[in-house]
């Protein structure tokens, strides 16, 4: 166990300096000039020369990328081009929020996706089946600012019950925990139909296995054949997708912080991008691979966990 | 006799008229057709047949693992000491399960969970048919691979499926269906995915186990050499039927059906050393178009126009011989 975690931290180094470099280069590529943007529009040109210096922009390319490995080791990512606060407290802000909301989301959207496709599966063809399937194809066609409106009209406004702006805390205050619940509500709800099918579909291929007939032939009860022998078989598929889709809330629940006016990552960054703010573009960038190595990591351990095969 | 020695006597297991079908895409069709024999307790039945005949699809639904649907039992009654198992409650069959019938399967290499240890699925076996708390179930389950013959069977309790060969596979099978002293034994081609050697060694230890516990085998296998070797009575199947049934010494010194004889023409001989292996011509007709009559008879050299027209009973012949030929016994027409 533990040396499938060295290697896989490992292999992460390589592709951490990958994305180190992408980062570096956006900056590079970008149109506009990153020292005329931190001037502002009625600097002269002495100094958006001025600043350029200050920001090492005319010195060689090789040497600048160096510079920037040498701050990046130190954890200084620079100041934010329009609020002047440091890059790191800017994402650090932002980094709480938005994980709060990605696993409040995940705790109860995975656990009810999963027993809602093991149902589906196990009842195959009938009824409940085919509503399962329907709500779960409902929940991925239906836009989540849609859901969204809908909660915070009907939980919000017609039945006050939650709040629906902003997060005066963290979770485990009242105020922020009720703040967080439709949020999350509307996020995990996109997530239950994939997981709901994810599941079916992987279950469904399990249960056609040798070694649940042999765990019939066992004369076990049902229920234990397909909790014991089909469902934790099934799990490593839906385990991948739960990654994914945990990347995705990481990377920033852009559109579900925007209605709810949610403090994250997503809010940053795209704020950051519409204001040419380079510096904290560059620092999201790292940190959403950084989020996606972790991710990807737990999923590693997750998948070892699950499939003695997978361990060395 | 005394009532007490008429059970004695009584067959373990007892399939009567047996008809299992499916639902496919393409209709109904019947892959157990009006199957009967019987088991004695403590002997090996052999049932042969071709792949597809089904002799898989019967054992499976003795033991009730047809899945339904697409299966269906239509109709006649397996009779386990005496009792009905389509009749009984899925609670009851499920006690007998694992319990007094265990079963092996063909493909060890997958019939067994990857993502557990060999000694949880044995352990689970034992604890789901008997009081026994975790240390004792662990330690018969180590006592099971020791009798199955594992090497260092303390350690590789604790091994997971991928860890062991498909010959050790196979014991762990073997010693999975033995769990729960069960008195019937089925093996569907316990040792057809497996090398020559080991197949040998397989069936050694289910006959020296058989002879142990006492437990009846019902072996199902397309090898005839198996059948000779293992089995005191043998059922052929063809297309669904029993086209004769018999003791594998009455079979082998004289086989009565076309279809056996076939088959043992089929094995080939050290003795006849250069000589071209017999075939059976042409091939067994399709479930969706089976024949009215003798479903053998298009493969027939023997059939006559009542072949074709009518299926033939099974019926006894020279005392306890059963055979399904409207032209048996054939040795004079054959000679």
């Amino acid at each position: 166990m533990l040396r499938t975690i060295i290697d896989r931290l490992l292999l992460s180094i390589p592709v951490l300096l990958g994305v180190l470099l992408f980062g570096f280069l956006l900056l590079q590529l970008v149109p506009g000039d990153p020292a005329r943007v931190v001037a502002g529009p009625t600097a002269t040109p002495e100094i958006v020369a001025q600043i350029r210096q200050e920001m090492g922009l005319d010195r060689p390319v090789l040497v600048q990328f160096w510079a920037y490995l040498e701050r990046m080791a130190q954890g200084d990512m620079g100041r934010s081009m329009i609020s002047n606060k440091t890059v790191t407290s800017e994402l650090g802000a932002a980094v709480g929020p938005t994980v709060e909301l990605m696993l409040a989301s995940l705790v109860w959207s995975v656990p009810i996706g999963i027993a809602m496709g093991t149902a589906a599966a196990v009842l195959r063809g009938s009824l409940a089946d085919r509503v399962v399937m329907g709500l779960s194809v409902a929940g991925v066609s239906l836009p989540i600012f849609f859901i969204s409106l809908l909660l915070i009209q009907y939980l919000g406004v017609v039945w006050p019950i939650f709040p629906f702006i902003g997060r005066p805390g963290p979770w485990y205050t009242p105020e922020g925990f009720m703040a967080l619940f439709l949020p999350a509500l509307s996020l995990g709800l996109i997530l239950i139909g994939p997981v709901a099918r994810m599941t079916r579909s992987s279950v469904l291929e399990v249960l056609k296995l040798d070694h649940v007939r042999t765990a019939r032939a066992k004369g076990l009860s049902e229920i234990r054949v397909v909790l014991k022998h089909g469902l934790r078989n099934a799990l490593i598929p839906v385990i991948t997708l739960i990654g994914l889709q945990a990347g995705y809330l990481l990377g920033g629940a852009v559109v579900t912080e925007t209605i709810f006016s949610w403090p994250g990552l997503g809010r940053l960054v795209v704020g950051a991008i519409l204001s040419s703010d380079f510096t904290v573009a560059q620092g999201a960038v790292l940190l959403f691979a950084l989020g996606f190595i972790t991710i990807n990591l737990i999923i590693d351990i997750l998948y070892s966990i699950l499939d003695p095969r997978v361990r060395k | 006799m005394s009532p007490a020695s008429q059970a004695k006597d009584a067959p373990l297991l007892e399939v009567k008229d047996l008809q299992i079908e499916f639902k496919t895409e393409g209709g109904v069709f019947r892959a157990v057709d009006g199957v009967s024999f019987s088991v004695r307790r403590g002997a090996t039945l052999g049932v042969v047949g071709e792949s597809g005949c089904g002799k898989s699809v019967s054992s499976l639904g003795i033991m009730g693992l047809i899945p339904t649907p697409p299966g269906r039992y239509a109709g006649g009654e397996v009779l386990f000491e005496g009792r009905d198992l389509l009749k009984m409650s899925a609670k009851d069959r499920r006690g007998l399960r694992g319990g007094r019938m265990g079963m092996i399967f063909q493909e060890p290499m997958t019939s067994l969970n990857p993502v557990y240890t060999i000694g949880d699925q044995i352990i689970e076996s034992l604890r789901a048919h008997r009081r026994v708390n975790h240390k004792e179930a662990r330690e018969r389950a180590v006592e099971l691979l020791d009798l199955v013959r594992l090497p260092s069977p303390s350690k590789r309790v604790d091994d997971f499926p991928h860890q062991l060969s498909g010959g050790q596979r196979q014991r762990v099978m073997i010693a999975l269906a033995l769990a729960n002293d069960p008195e019937l034994l089925i093996a569907d081609e316990p040792t057809t995915a497996l090398d020559v050697t080991i197949q040998a060694q397989i069936l050694d230890l289910m006959r020296d186990l058989s002879d142990r516990t006492g437990a009846a085998i019902m072996l199902i296998t397309h090898d005839l050499g198996v059948v000779a070797e293992t089995c005191d009575e043998v059922v052929v199947m063809y297309a669904g039927r029993v086209v004769e049934r018999a003791s594998a010494r009455d079979l082998f010194q004289a086989p009565m059906h076309p279809y056996t004889l076939g088959l043992m023409a089929a094995v080939p001989r050290l003795d006849e050393k250069g000589s071209r292996l017999e075939t059976i011509p042409g091939s067994v007709p399709p479930p969706w178009a089976m024949p009215k009559g003798c479903r053998f008879a298009s493969r027939c050299p023997l059939a006559t126009q009542q072949c074709r027209a009518e299926q033939p009973p099974l019926r006894a012949i020279d005392g306890d011989r059963l055979v399904a030929c409207w032209r048996a016994p054939i040795e004079e027409i054959a000679a």
